[in-house]
């Protein structure tokens, strides 16, 4: 008796969305077992990780305000992924973004000028999507693979950006420090509650959310990407044409992610440093398949993930736990997430000499056809 | 007498479906034994549990009188059993004897294999060099390949499924003097197909499946064939209508000169091959898979286009350089040889599979927004129009089955109204219903005034549908015959290659302005 694994004929809706709750769970099941082993009580780790964080009103703020870039970029970064266009490039999308909307800030925030901000957000997004454009010009040109070129100019941009902060665009007034000088208010975003970080940039999440739904449901040029990634023969049958998906699933990445990078130097960092993203454009790939490419569900992947880095954070304040739990707890919630999608579209069978009889299925020429061909494929 | 092998009550299920139930047969040796049935009627699934390839559910394999387990191919090959699949497993790059060294279970001594397969080409009349490179043999050759190497291996049962699907007429005859000559030797034969006239020719006994069992066991010689029709269909064999073509003097579609490399390195070029569709006809090209069909669907269909050619022409206008939906907003449908993946979308919906090509009508796509109601409206009547087999405009494409699917793609282009169609085997895999039916549907396309190109491997089907016929070999088209002024062994000969040279350089003949067809 051994298990088969096979194709189930319909994948059903429900579980697609009970997929990414089950991998939650067995992440919780995981770590618990994981504690217990490093000693610690399960309970009370887990609540310092999951629960701990959000049980203040600065807690909430701090979500929000690192759920909010996670979210913009995986929902920029599922453009292209449903087209199969492999952008791991969002954090120097990310980086290239603050960059431009730094030199507009830098020579503009003394004054107090109204438009300096939307400007901002539209140099981030220019910049996000500049370096976006140079993977989607080789790609469609010279047929280069996107997932190393856009990989590669990550560290190009970190590179960049370390130049610019160490030379030309050091505050002269830091101390040396590798950073710019502090924007000026007019060049920041409004706080939404009094004292805390999260900011009104917000609503710029909020509204890419409606967008981007509006964009997947409904529009012609999502539903050709999708066949573009799905069956290329079917995109090549229907006359879609690859490269434009090539070229508007990096831009949208690049865009939503050169957005996010204005958003965090003109929020919570009010400045360009060296270090400006805490893996956002890594993690945002992480979100983006959490959320089943779905802009509703990147919205609660972008959640869950931002959770996940204040637990990883409260867990090293309170029980002096390593930083590297952080990433084990991402690392195994995206493991169970790619296990429970594989269940959904296969499913386990027991073979073996004798087996339960089942009962005709479909009519009956029609459906051994079908089953000639699973019988190919297994 | 011990038979050599017999099943006994072998059931297999697949999600849904019973593939095989309760499939008893017995095979003597030395006897040549058909397994019958439509397509999906479970007999490969049969043929993959004999040969080790899938586990049966349940029931028994007896083995020389001996209950045996075959867990796997090489235990299949260990007990004597020989299997010619339908797909060919062969490696383009290397030699024959290479091949076979790689898959024989022996030392890897290439002069030994060589000098044997020189001798057991010669003792079974297979012409067979063994030092030639793979990619430069005919498809019949790529099969002696296979066959050679499973008697390399000495077996007492050989399993071929479909073996003709791939051969010309003539080849096919050729084989059976072959396959006769090894079951006089000892050796049982297994011989699956869908086609009477072989098995009537071959076999000494037939055992029938339909839809998974067993629907009865006769002796192919002397049963009349409607009879083992009816066995196989459960029904009399449905027949198309056919009225004479009325062509429309200036052809629709035409092709002229059109040379064309292969994109694929061991695919065909085309070299000047010249056709003219008119409205009103159904064309049809036959020829041995391999010889440039697929190249010719894509340039016909936009899936590949020429940088700068007037050589393909919709009504007069170039379209060479169009895309497939350019090309299709002009009127030219298409319909590919692979449903899934190709004509649709797998775990896409109907609704969102019509959308595929139908985009263009109905308003479906407004101000860049898709309209989802008037794409579940458009998938509604196809479903309707084309008497598609499923639950509902949601369906997923990959839970249709092969017949239902295609009636859906089918209808799909269909409800477009084309001025020209071409369709790549149109019933490739379909049960007789159901090719019935899309046969049917091509002809009334034609008599109502649009432009057919069929391109199929069956010649039956060419024969029954076409009005004229033309043979692609090794990427040239012959000039088209007039159905009833050309013989199925003429069009066998033309499919080896004969007769074409002549053909092929006179494009005038193929593009003349008005066909003219005798009175039926």
């Amino acid at each position: 008796m051994r298990v088969q694994f096979e194709p189930r004929p319909t994948p059903s809706l429900a579980a697609q969305v009970l997929a990414p709750v089950a991998a939650f769970a067995l992440t919780v099941v995981f770590g618990s077992i994981f504690f217990l082993i490093l000693d610690l009580d399960p309970f009370e780790t887990l609540h310092v990780f999951l629960v701990r964080p959000l049980s203040s009103a600065n807690g909430v703020s701090e979500w929000l305000l690192k759920a909010s870039p996670l979210i913009l970029i995986g929902l920029g970064l599922a453009v292209g992924f449903r087209a199969n266009v492999w952008n791991i490039g969002a954090e120097g999308m990310f980086i290239c973004g603050a960059i431009s909307a730094g030199w507009f800030a830098l020579a503009f925030g003394d004054g107090d000028h109204a438009w300096l901000l939307p400007l901002m957000a539209l140099a981030g997004i220019a910049g996000g999507m500049a370096w976006a454009s140079v993977p989607a010009f080789l790609k469609v040109r010279f047929s280069t693979n996107e997932i190393l070129v856009t990989l590669m100019l990550n560290y190009v941009a970190v590179l960049l950006l370390g130049y610019l902060v160490r030379g030309p665009w050091r505050d002269p007034l830091g101390f040396n420090f590798p950073q710019t000088a502090l924007f000026g208010p007019s060049a920041l975003f409004d706080p939404l509650v009094g004292v805390y970080r999260v900011n009104t940039s917000i609503f710029i999440t909020l509204v890419a959310v409606g967008i981007a739904w509006l964009f997947v449901q409904h529009t012609f040029t999502s539903y050709r990407m999708t066949v573009g990634g799905a069956a290329p023969a079917a995109a090549r049958f229907a006359g879609f044409r690859d490269s434009h998906s090539v070229w508007l699933g990096l831009l949208a990445g690049g865009g939503c992610a050169g957005l996010a990078g204005m958003m965090e130097v003109a929020g919570p960092l009010g400045q360009l440093t060296g270090h400006i993203s805490p893996g956002y454009g890594f993690a945002a790939i992480i979100v983006a398949f959490i959320g089943r490419l779905h802009p509703f569900g990147i919205v609660l992947g972008g959640l869950l993930l931002s959770l996940l880095y204040m637990g990883g954070e409260s867990a090293q304040i309170m029980l002096r736990l390593p930083a590297a739990l952080t990433r084990t707890f991402q690392g195994a919630l995206l493991f169970f997430l790619l296990a429970a999608d594989f269940l959904i579209y296969y499913r386990p069978r027991r073979v073996g000499r004798t087996g339960t009889r089942r009962g005709r299925g479909g009519d009956g020429a029609g459906g051994g056809a079908e089953a000639e061909t699973a019988a190919r494929q297994g | 007498m011990t038979p050599r092998l017999e099943l006994r009550g072998i059931t297999k299920t697949f999600p849904g479906v019973l593939a095989n139930d309760d499939v008893s047969l017995t095979v003597m040796p030395g006897e040549i034994h058909a397994v019958l049935g439509e397509n999906g009627a479970g007999k490969s699934t049969l043929m993959k549990i004999i040969y080790g390839a899938l586990a049966a559910d349940e029931g028994e394999i007896l083995w020389n009188g001996e209950p045996v387990r075959i867990p796997s191919p090489t235990a299949a090959r260990h007990l004597g059993i020989g299997m010619v699949y339908q797909h060919f497993s062969l490696f383009e790059t290397v030699s024959v004897a290479e091949n076979i060294a790689v898959a024989v279970d022996e030392p890897f001594d290439l002069p030994a294999i060589s000098a044997r397969v020189r001798e057991l080409s010669e003792r079974y009349g297979m012409p067979l060099d063994p030092d030639r490179l793979l990619h430069h043999l005919s498809v019949g050759e790529r099969q002696r390949v296979e066959i050679v190497r499973c008697l390399l291996q000495r077996p007492t049962l050989l399993v071929l499924d479909e073996p003709t699907s791939v051969l010309t007429p003539q080849a096919a005859r050729s084989l059976f003097e072959t396959l006769r000559v090894i079951a006089r030797e000892g050796c049982s034969l297994l011989y699956i197909s869908h086609k009477l006239e072989e098995i009537r020719d071959l076999c000494d006994t037939a055992t029938i499946l339909r839809a998974g069992a067993v629907a009865g066991t006769a002796d192919p010689r002397t049963t009349p064939p409607a009879e083992l029709a009816a066995l196989m269909v459960g029904s009399a064999l449905p027949e198309t209508h056919r009225d004479p073509a009325r062509p429309d003097p200036t052809p629709r579609l035409e092709v002229r000169g059109l040379d064309a490399e292969a994109e694929d390195p061991f695919g065909t070029d085309l070299a000047d091959v010249s056709l003219a569709v008119h409205a009103g006809e159904i064309v049809g090209i036959a020829g041995v898979s391999g010889n440039g069909q697929a190249e010719l669907a894509a340039l016909l269909s936009g899936e590949r286009t020429l940088p700068a050619d007037d050589a393909i022409r919709l009504d007069g206008e170039p379209i060479a350089r169009l895309d497939a939906g350019a090309r299709r907003r002009r009127g030219l449908a298409f319909i590919p040889e692979d449903r899934l993946g190709r004509g649709v979308v797998p775990l896409m919906s109907l609704r969102e599979n019509v959308i595929l090509t139908a985009h263009a009508r109905g308003g479906m796509v407004r101000g860049g927004m898709v309209r989802r109601d008037r794409a579940d409206a458009y998938a509604r009547q196809v479903i309707d129009r084309f008497d598609v087999r499923c639950t509902g405009t949601g369906a997923v494409a990959r839970a249709l089955s092969g017949g239902n699917l295609q009636k859906f793609i089918v209808g799909r282009e269909m409800e477009l109204a084309p001025m020209v169609l071409v369709v790549s085997q149109p019933t490739w895999g379909l049960d007789v219903a159901a090719a019935a039916f899309i046969r049917q549907s091509l002809i009334d396309l034609s008599r109502e005034g649009a432009a057919v190109l069929v391109i199929s491997e069956e010649l039956d089907e060419l024969l029954e549908i076409c009005d004229r016929i033309a043979v692609l070999y090794r990427g040239r088209l012959s000039e088209g015959r007039n159905r009833g002024e050309v013989s199925v062994e003429d069009l066998g000969l033309m499919m080896a290659g004969g007769a074409i040279e002549s053909g092929a350089t006179d494009a005038a003949g193929a593009t003349a302005p008005s066909p003219e067809y005798p009175e039926p």
